[in-house]
């Protein structure tokens, strides 16, 4: 690659005597600008490693003049944002839970915080639209086994449900097959009773049979009309929602084994203004109540 | 497209006058030294016709650039109160009665493109008009240049005082000159920033340090940008950073009206005794005052050139020596090539101002002005955006009734607040219900010149019959405010649940 270097003919330039294929490079001199560009380049790189952390040693590496750690930095970032999120958290313990969802401010605010934290926290069972599913309720209708107003909501998530803690939600339908506290074909007779009371075409003899059963056993919690009781978390059996299902297999099923679905208590593990706007997130995405 | 042919011989006695002088100053050519100079170019100054309409231009855009950002408008209180302002903050630009806001970018758009039109058309009419006239680079090196002419004197007295011995007399007079360039870029630059800011605030606040730092950094960047473009670079920006020469060629051809010497006339040329016959020479003296006076450097007899913007300084300086030489003037002229050939070959000259590209390019520009203007008229002074629920794009009630989800974005563009009586039309007894209110209509008060969100739920009644998808539309209505939106209700019914 290297030759002699030697004078070109066309332009009068000396080459640098390197060649490739047959095509030489001139020694043209550099342009102006690009030369300064480049020796400001030197200058800044020696003023940068005074200045900033540039070597590794063994142990450590040079920390620079200026100090700077980007791992400090992210900290005092988060502590600035766990400030500003300080006075958001404020705003929600004061305001009470209608004046959140009445002022747009704290009501846009809350959103905010709910949809982050349900995102987090509870669309694992509810699903990221809210919508639950087969044993998991459905926070976007107008069904509330506990109660659809803001307090009822807030109280269900701070206490949870089934979960043993003080102050949980507590309801329990028995396991009337598996305990055996009803026979098989009673279990049948009831699950068509059942089917006849949210209206839909059921077997007229097996209704009747079922009926004084419904009576002893039901009627404390579901009602003499099948309509529950949000005291008690007891469905209604009348309306066209079913937490496990709406057809007899589903029906017979919870009959025979009495499901009941744990709820975590989030008292102990979100703030109370986390809760707060959750509560809001969920109500004003049910719709109200 | 045979306009831009550079047919100046190999090496013109122009360049070499000159590159002489800075190869004598010793910092070296091609050969040896580190990097090429600028040829220094001593344009000088010129009177006559269009040396007046520059006049005129450099008065009348540099007056709407320093004055338009302290005209006042009234607005109600709350609201800027300054004619034309790009309110960064707010999010809003203000133009008089005018008030955009930021989705409402696709009208500058609409203006960038008419420019470009406009500019397409006036080329392909009359060449480069804009670089000549009316391009920022331009009136401000025109500028820079009076200054210039004041502290240095005119461009043989600017050359002696170049190639002089440094000397007080020429201390004072290069300081005093960047001096004031100085100053006039910082000039630049403040009335720049005024465009984004309440004007008579921003002149306070900037002086006592309480300004927005991107006051100073702006006002520091177009300071720096103005004195070196316009003091420094000048020409080199046209010739080598501008885009604009490489564009506008192609819109030229035989027809446009360009600066052009008249060769068939002034040929041959030669210098010229009083007293003398004419007959058998050209009309050209070779006085080379077209050279002289142009800010480009470049010698126009040597025909259409990329550095040629088209300014006609060179026009007025011919015209001058024709009339003293009692010839005709209009050597050197705004003229179109085929009108030329036309008359050097003995013909009548004809000129076509109508022809296919430019009946093109007025056509699109009435196309995209009427569009815009079209647009910006047409905007109502509500504003509404429907955004419905996807997850779950629909819910069924415990009775079997059906509701979906929206989130409306009302925007009330008046500057008063506004209430909006919102519906809901496509589905018969829907039942419209947001947190707080609830019927076939719910109402919300919008602030002026903000828009506000509200989660709207339609309720369709049970067992209504209906597709899977439903057209639907919101309507708002404020008196005789209101604006509507398309958008669709999902049934459900091809997923029962």
């Amino acid at each position: 690659m290297a030759h002699e270097r030697e004078t070109d003919h066309a332009t009068g330039v000396e080459t640098t005597g390197h060649e490739w294929d047959g095509i030489k490079e001139l020694d043209n001199p550099l342009p102006r600008w690009w030369l300064w560009v480049w020796y400001a380049c030197i200058a800044f790189s020696i003023g940068y490693w005074v200045a900033m952390p540039a070597w590794p040693g063994l142990h450590s590496y040079t920390k620079g003049m200026l100090h700077q750690s980007d791992r400090a930095n992210v900290g005092k970032e988060l502590s600035a944002l766990e400030l500003q999120r300080g006075q958001g958290a404020a705003m929600l313990r004061t305001a009470s839970l209608e004046q959140i969802e009445k002022d747009p401010k704290l009501q846009a605010y809350a959103q905010q915080v709910g949809q982050s934290v349900f995102g987090d926290n509870c669309a694992t069972c509810h699903g990221i639209g809210g919508t639950g599913g087969k044993g998991y309720a459905n926070l976007r209708d107008d069904v509330w086994l506990w109660g659809g107003k803001l307090e009822d909501i807030q109280y269900t998530i701070t206490h949870g449900i089934r979960t043993g803690a003080e102050g949980a939600r507590m309801s329990q339908m028995p396991a009337f097959g598996r305990d055996e506290l009803l026979k098989p074909e009673q279990i049948d007779d009831l699950t068509e009773y059942v089917v006849k009371l949210s209206n839909r075409p059921a077997d007229a003899g097996a209704v009747a049979r079922a009926a004084p059963i419904y009576e002893t056993q039901c009627v404390a919690c579901h009602g003499v009309d099948g309509k529950g009781n949000q005291e008690l978390g007891a469905p209604n059996l009348t309306d066209a929602d079913w937490l496990y299902g709406s057809d007899r297999a589903s029906i017979r099923g919870q009959i025979y084994a009495g499901n009941g679905g744990v709820m975590p208590t989030w008292g102990g593990r979100l703030s109370p203004e986390t809760i707060k706007a959750l509560a809001v997130y969920i109500h004003s995405n049910a719709g109200g109540q | 497209m045979p306009t831009l042919i550079d047919n100046r011989p190999p090496e013109p006695e122009t360049r070499t006058a000159v590159s002489a002088a800075a190869r004598a100053k010793g910092k070296g050519d091609a050969k040896g030294g580190l990097y090429k100079p600028r040829e220094p170019i001593y344009p000088k100054l010129v009177h006559g016709k269009w040396r007046n309409v520059k006049w005129a231009l450099l008065i009348i855009t540099l007056g709407i650039y320093y004055i338009t950002p302290w005209i006042r408008w009234h607005r109600p209180d709350g609201f800027p109160q300054q004619a034309a302002l790009v309110d960064f903050t707010g999010r809003r630009f203000y133009f008089f009665d005018i008030q955009l806001w930021p989705q409402e970018v696709y009208i500058f758009t609409g203006l960038l493109v008419m420019s470009a039109l406009a500019l397409f058309l006036v080329t392909a009419l009359f060449g480069r008009l804009w670089c000549g006239y009316a391009c920022p680079q331009t009136v401000w090196t025109d500028l820079y240049i009076v200054v210039e002419r004041l502290f240095e004197g005119d461009r043989n007295a600017r050359m002696r005082l170049d190639a002089a011995p440094l000397s007080f007399d020429k201390i004072w007079r290069k300081t005093g000159k960047h001096l004031t360039w100085l100053a006039i870029a910082f000039g630049t630059g403040g009335a720049w920033i005024f465009y984004f800011h309440d004007a008579p605030t921003l002149i306070r606040t900037f002086w006592t340090g309480d300004a927005p730092v991107t006051a100073y950094v702006s006002c520091f960047l177009l300071t720096c940008t103005t004195y070196i473009f316009a003091g420094w670079m000048r020409e080199q920006v046209c010739t080598y950073m501008c885009p604009w020469p490489r564009i506008q060629g192609a819109m030229l051809d035989h027809h446009s009206l360009q600066v052009t010497y008249l060769g068939y006339r002034g040929e041959p040329r030669a210098p010229h005794k009083k007293g003398l016959s004419w007959e058998g020479r050209g009309d050209c003296v070779d006085c080379r005052q077209c050279v002289v006076v142009c800010p480009m450097g470049i010698d126009i007899r040597d025909g259409a050139q990329l550095e040629c913007i088209n300014c006609g300084l060179c026009v007025d300086a011919c015209d001058d020596i024709m009339t003293k030489m009692g010839r005709p003037t209009g050597l050197i002229a705004y003229d179109s090539e085929a009108a030329v050939s036309h008359r050097g070959s003995g013909q009548k000259a004809r000129y076509f101002p109508v022809r296919s590209r430019t009946i093109y390019y007025a056509l699109a520009l009435t196309i995209v002005s009427g569009l815009t203007l079209w647009s910006l008229l047409a905007r109502p002074d509500a504003d509404l955006h429907v955004i419905r629920d996807r997850n779950p794009v629909f819910v069924r009630m415990h009775d079997g009734a059906v509701r979906d989800g929206y989130t409306l974005k009302i925007g009330n563009r008046t500057f008063v607040p506004q209430r909006f009586d919102v519906s809901f039309e496509g589905v018969p007894g829907a039942r419209l219900s947001h947190p707080g209110g609830e019927g076939q209509h719910v109402s919300i008060v919008v602030p002026a010149d903000q828009v506000v969100p509200l989660r709207v739920f339609v309720t369709a009644p049970p067992n209504a019959e209906l597709d899977a998808s439903v057209p639907a539309r919101f309507v708002i209505r404020s008196g005789d405010v209101q604006a509507e939106a398309k958008t669709v209700f999902l049934s459900g019914a091809a997923n029962p649940q």
